[in-house]
């Protein structure tokens, strides 16, 4: 992992003296991503969510090996893809970390709060950005489930379901939320995510109403970051670009949060699913 | 189910089918204010009411990329009447401090020190010196802006005005309104011009 964060600080730093056009930068991130694909530190992430799944834990000493993630009660494989779906126990719909939570509490006897503890690792905050909380190296019991959760999904198609009405709500509200524009900068999400082929700075951005590009997004998270060090949930991305949106803090788990998921999943729908897969 | 509910379910299907991008539903409309309200907490400097709409948020916000007609000349005049300019008069800055200012990304976020001056980040979506090769294409490149246009009083003037509020010239723009919602100062957005205008500057080599 360190080799791979040491690997992206040269890259960054070398950017430059590549070559002068533009077009020669691009394809050689293009190259040096390809190259990530060899060993990807997600497994580490995703062994440790297998055990912590099968392992008695919390209050009632109980193991995750009968939690429901839409399927049926223990059934994992497949089971991502075809998330956020509604659950007639909660009367939500909700997404692998929400329904996740609910595990936590009605089988392991944690609380809600408990649960939701340390939702990302670390303090899900970039190295880059400047940080006055500590944290670095924490490790999050979340992350690590739903890295396993995910991997459970490897190469499947990508297939919410869409017949119950409050997933059809949760779609629409979050096609809402996608276009909405607040904020000191007047950002949405389709500021960055509404037109084709754009970038900030290097990084190029997927238009989510284009399906093509909405696969490749969708299917790729959660993801191990490269420049970060650390392996990301879809919850983690939908928090992240929030708070670089300059919006107050995305409750993890909220509503909303589903809802851009469901938004997503809907626009990413019949893609292949790759995840956890290695980024930048 | 009732008759009429299945029809109601029938009909969003074909909405969510047929009317993808845009459905126009007062359930949805709920839900959304409901999450508005419960899914966001404040942090740091960034406070819950960063949520509520001024009018040209919500009105791109509900037109996203097709407003209504006679809705973006709307849009302009009221933020045009926001435009100020330094009493000073004087509008351009410093080239050398813009290109600091245009390189930093940081400001506003509730990871940010709200005692730390807010950067322009406008490199994340402009191509503006030749030699900074890492830069966004969400919005135009300004490579050569004062080479193709000048530097006279009229010009300056555009181009304070078009960074202080990009809405008085083009609605729902993605650029942000840097000055008319205190992201920058007026001093910043004078070292910006400079930037962009100044014959000395990289810009415009």
């Amino acid at each position: 992992m360190r080799i791979h964060r040491v690997l992206a600080g040269v890259l960054t730093a070398m950017l430059p003296c590549f070559a002068p056009a533009q077009q020669d930068t691009l394809k050689e991130i293009e190259r040096y991503r390809q190259l990530l694909q060899d060993g990807n530190p997600a497994e580490l992430y995703e062994a440790r969510g297998e055990e912590l799944w099968k392992r008695g834990r919390g209050p009632k000493n109980a193991s995750l090996e009968r939690c429901d993630l839409g399927l049926g009660p223990g059934i994992v494989k497949g089971a991502y893809v075809r998330l956020p779906r509604y659950f007639a126990d909660t009367d939500r719909v909700q997404d692998a970390e929400s329904r996740l939570v609910t595990c936590m509490v009605t089988l392991q006897g944690f609380t809600i709060e408990e649960a939701k503890r340390n939702p990302f690792s670390g303090t899900g905050v970039p190295m880059i950005t400047t940080d006055p909380f500590s944290g670095v190296g924490q490790r999050s019991v979340m992350t690590d489930l739903v890295a396993w959760i995910a991997s459970e999904s490897r190469g499947m198609t990508i297939a919410p379901p869409m017949s119950h009405p409050k997933e059809r709500l949760a779609y629409q509200a979050g096609e809402r939320l996608f276009y909405y524009r607040a904020g000191p900068y007047d950002f949405g999400c389709v500021t960055c995510h509404g037109d084709e082929g754009k970038r900030i700075r290097l990084q190029s951005l997927p238009k989510m109403d284009n399906a093509k590009d909405a696969q490749r997004a969708f299917g790729t998270w959660p993801g191990y970051r490269v420049s970060e060090g650390e392996l990301r949930s879809m919850q983690w991305r939908m928090w992240e670009c929030i708070r670089q949106m300059r919006f107050p803090e995305l409750e993890f788990a909220s509503d909303a949060s589903i809802a851009l998921i469901t938004y997503l999943a809907k626009k990413a729908e019949g893609g292949t699913f790759i995840a956890p897969a290695i980024k930048r | 189910m009732q008759p009429k509910m299945i029809l109601a379910l029938g009909f969003s299907g074909i909405c969510v089918a047929a009317c993808a991008t845009r459905p126009s539903d007062s359930e949805a409309e709920g839900a959304v204010a409901e999450m508005i309200k419960a899914s966001f907490k404040t942090r740091g400097q960034a406070a819950i009411d960063r949520l509520k709409q001024d009018d040209a948020q919500a009105l791109c916000s509900r037109h996203s990329g097709e407003l209504p007609k006679g809705a973006s000349e709307g849009i302009e005049k009221a933020q045009q009447a926001t435009l100020r300019y330094p009493s000073s008069g004087k509008l351009m800055g410093d080239w050398r401090e813009g290109e600091r200012i245009a390189q930093s990304g940081g400001g506003k976020q509730f990871t940010d020190d709200p005692a730390r001056p807010a950067g322009g980040s406008c490199y994340n979506c402009h191509q503006i010196s030749k030699q900074e090769l890492s830069f966004g294409t969400i919005g135009p490149s300004l490579y050569q802006f004062g080479k193709l246009r000048g530097a006279s009083e009229a010009i300056q003037k555009y181009t304070y005005g078009k960074i202080y509020n990009s809405e008085a010239s083009t609605a729902c723009s993605n650029m942000p309104r840097f000055g008319y919602n205190g992201v920058l100062t007026e001093e910043q957005i004078t070292h910006l011009v400079a930037l962009l205008l100044d014959p000395e500057s990289p810009v415009n080599k």
